[in-house]
């Protein structure tokens, strides 16, 4: 009888999660499809976005997430394997870097938004640009992938380490050989993680690469994020809903096609270097 | 283990054959003191014994008196371990392995290490194979596959694996890995193998074909094996290292020829363990 109960609300909140996840995910589909087309996404944005297309606006999100990946994965994965690989455990240092860590990865995005104001726009003198924005994004990223990477690693059985110590090869062999490789994964669902919260983020953004919705021509011109755009769009346009809910898609759609691309990238350079049980 | 099959099973004692004798005694190992610590608590002090060349050295007694300590003292693996303090020569072919000149990586290829659960990394068998190897310099294909072949054949994998070499060495069984495992420390032509009860995780039958191979290898390496399965150590062993718990640290009781430790120890907690009184 209990057990009954049990799955019944096992399945009901299954089933509730679901409907939420489908009915969110279903409106901005059937609100959005009507604006989707070719010309959407390759015109320039006109009458402050309620007409024309979005295609300033997606190169500028790509550049911002470029950006900042180019900073995080290098930063990100060698301080997770210097977390991971080359420190004890139980040393003080190492326990305060992680909490700080983890502090951080919780840390509203606004706060990053200010810091980044602060430090990127005004004390490096950067202004409103894609690269403050992406450095800014970086900041955020970093913590969700450290802490990922760093448990993935240590996720990874002792015993090859050994092995591999017992054979006389070196740590960087190990590392790239079998240890990250296969902690690929969870590497891969970290960064997703970090990739999902920078494409979402308008608060950070706002204070750093501002909201000019023209062709960025370099890193240093302002460009406008998809998640701004959105929230420009519902908030302070009339009239500008249908393409609100058309860029919600749109980005809905790009954050789908990272993920599959990511995880693909991440099974072949598995299957390549690991040879996991079939 | 056919040998031992025939008065019981492989943890019972009885006129159960031993390994012959070394002929001649040449030093291979001089440990002198060793004493290892853990976060300062002593886990084994004040151990001197000699290792000889072409020779099975078992170790035996009790869980927690050292033995694995002592083993991984042999080819500085315990430098991995946090906290851990090694003192005391261990004095290996005419060289003292803590000596700042030594270097690690070199040594751990003239002494291989086979580990109680089979370890094979996550790689193909062949993969398994290449990497010691082309960690350290050999890249030349053909010589590649020739030490693959040799120590697939030494181990006995050969016939089992040769159609599948590019298949998961974690799809082999348990003993096929232990031996895949043996090969990847044998691929280095190390001169020593350090065995950490390398038969304890496999089921009888397996444990009995490594035992058998071990006692193959015996005379062209020097062994040292740590092992709980006295009438292993009996079978196999030409010198048999006896190691017990006093105050809270391993100490090195009795060190002899295997046979004589067995059939007349010296000591009486040695003859009090190996009758199976205690332990």
């Amino acid at each position: 009888m209990i057990d009954r109960c049990f799955t019944f609300i096992i399945w009901l909140t299954a089933g509730i999660v679901f409907l939420a996840f489908g009915w969110l995910i279903s409106e901005v589909v059937v609100q959005g499809v009507g604006k989707l087309s070719w010309s959407f996404l390759t015109d320039e944005p006109a009458r402050s976005g309620r007409e024309g297309g979005i295609y300033p606006i997606i190169v500028s999100t790509l550049l911002i997430l470029g950006t900042a990946l180019v900073i995080v994965i290098p930063l990100g994965l060698g301080s997770a394997i210097w977390l991971a690989e080359f420190t004890k455990k139980s040393s003080k240092r190492v326990q305060s870097t992680r909490l700080i860590l983890d502090v951080l990865a919780g840390v509203p995005s606004i706060v990053f938004g200010l810091f980044g104001y602060a430090f990127f726009c005004g004390f490096l003198d950067l202004g409103f640009s894609i690269l403050s924005g992406g450095l800014t994004l970086a900041c955020m990223m970093l913590p969700i992938l450290i802490r990922t990477t760093e448990a993935g690693l240590t996720a990874v059985p002792n015993d090859w380490r050994r092995a591999g110590a017992a054979l006389g090869v070196s740590r960087t062999t190990l590392l790239w050989q079998v240890l990250l490789p296969y902690a690929s994964p969870a590497i891969t669902a970290g960064l997703l993680l970090s990739i999902g919260r920078a494409t979402a983020e308008t608060a950070a953004l706002i204070f750093t690469s501002g909201y000019v919705d023209r062709m960025p021509e370099s890193l240093n011109d302002s460009g406008r994020a998809l998640a701004v755009h959105i929230y420009d769009l519902s908030m302070n346009v009339v009239g500008g809903d249908k393409a609100a809910y058309g860029s919600a898609l749109v980005l809905i759609i790009m954050v789908v096609i990272i993920n599959l691309s990511a995880n693909a990238l991440s099974e072949f350079w598995l299957e390549k270097k690991i040879n996991r049980l079939q | 283990m056919s040998k031992g099959l025939v008065t019981g099973n492989a943890y019972t004692l009885g006129s159960i054959e031993q390994g012959e004798p070394c002929c001649e005694a040449v030093s291979h190992f001089s440990i002198r003191d060793l004493a290892v610590s853990y976060q300062q608590e002593t886990v084994l002090s004040n151990v001197s014994l000699e290792v000889y060349k072409g020779c099975i050295t078992a170790l035996i007694g009790p869980s927690g008196c050292g033995k694995s300590s002592f083993l991984s003292a042999l080819n500085r693996l315990s430098d991995m371990v946090p906290g851990a303090k090694v003192s005391g020569d261990i004095i290996f072919e005419g060289e003292n392995i803590f000596d700042t000149s030594v270097d690690v990586r070199t040594l751990r290829t003239k002494i291989g290490m086979i580990f109680q659960k089979p370890n094979p990394f996550p790689l193909s068998i062949r993969k398994n194979l290449e990497l010691p190897l082309k960690e350290h310099g050999v890249r030349n294909k053909s010589e590649i596959e020739s030490k693959i072949f040799d120590v697939l054949h030494s181990v006995g994998l050969w016939n089992e694996v040769k159609d599948r070499l590019h298949c998961s060495a974690l799809s082999l069984s348990g003993g096929q890995q232990q031996r895949l495992c043996i090969a990847r420390a044998l691929i280095l032509e190390p001169s020593v193998l350090l065995m950490d009860e390398p038969c304890s995780a496999l089921d009888p039958i397996s444990s009995g074909i490594v035992e058998e191979m071990i006692q193959r290898l015996a005379g062209r390496y020097t062994i040292i094996i740590v092992t709980h399965n006295l009438a292993q150590a009996r079978r196999i062993a030409n010198y048999a290292a006896f190691f017990w718990m006093t105050e809270r640290v391993g100490k090195l009781i009795e060190f002899g020829q295997c046979r004589p430790l067995f059939e007349s120890p010296q000591h009486s907690l040695t003859a009090a363990y190996v009758s199976g009184e205690k332990g």
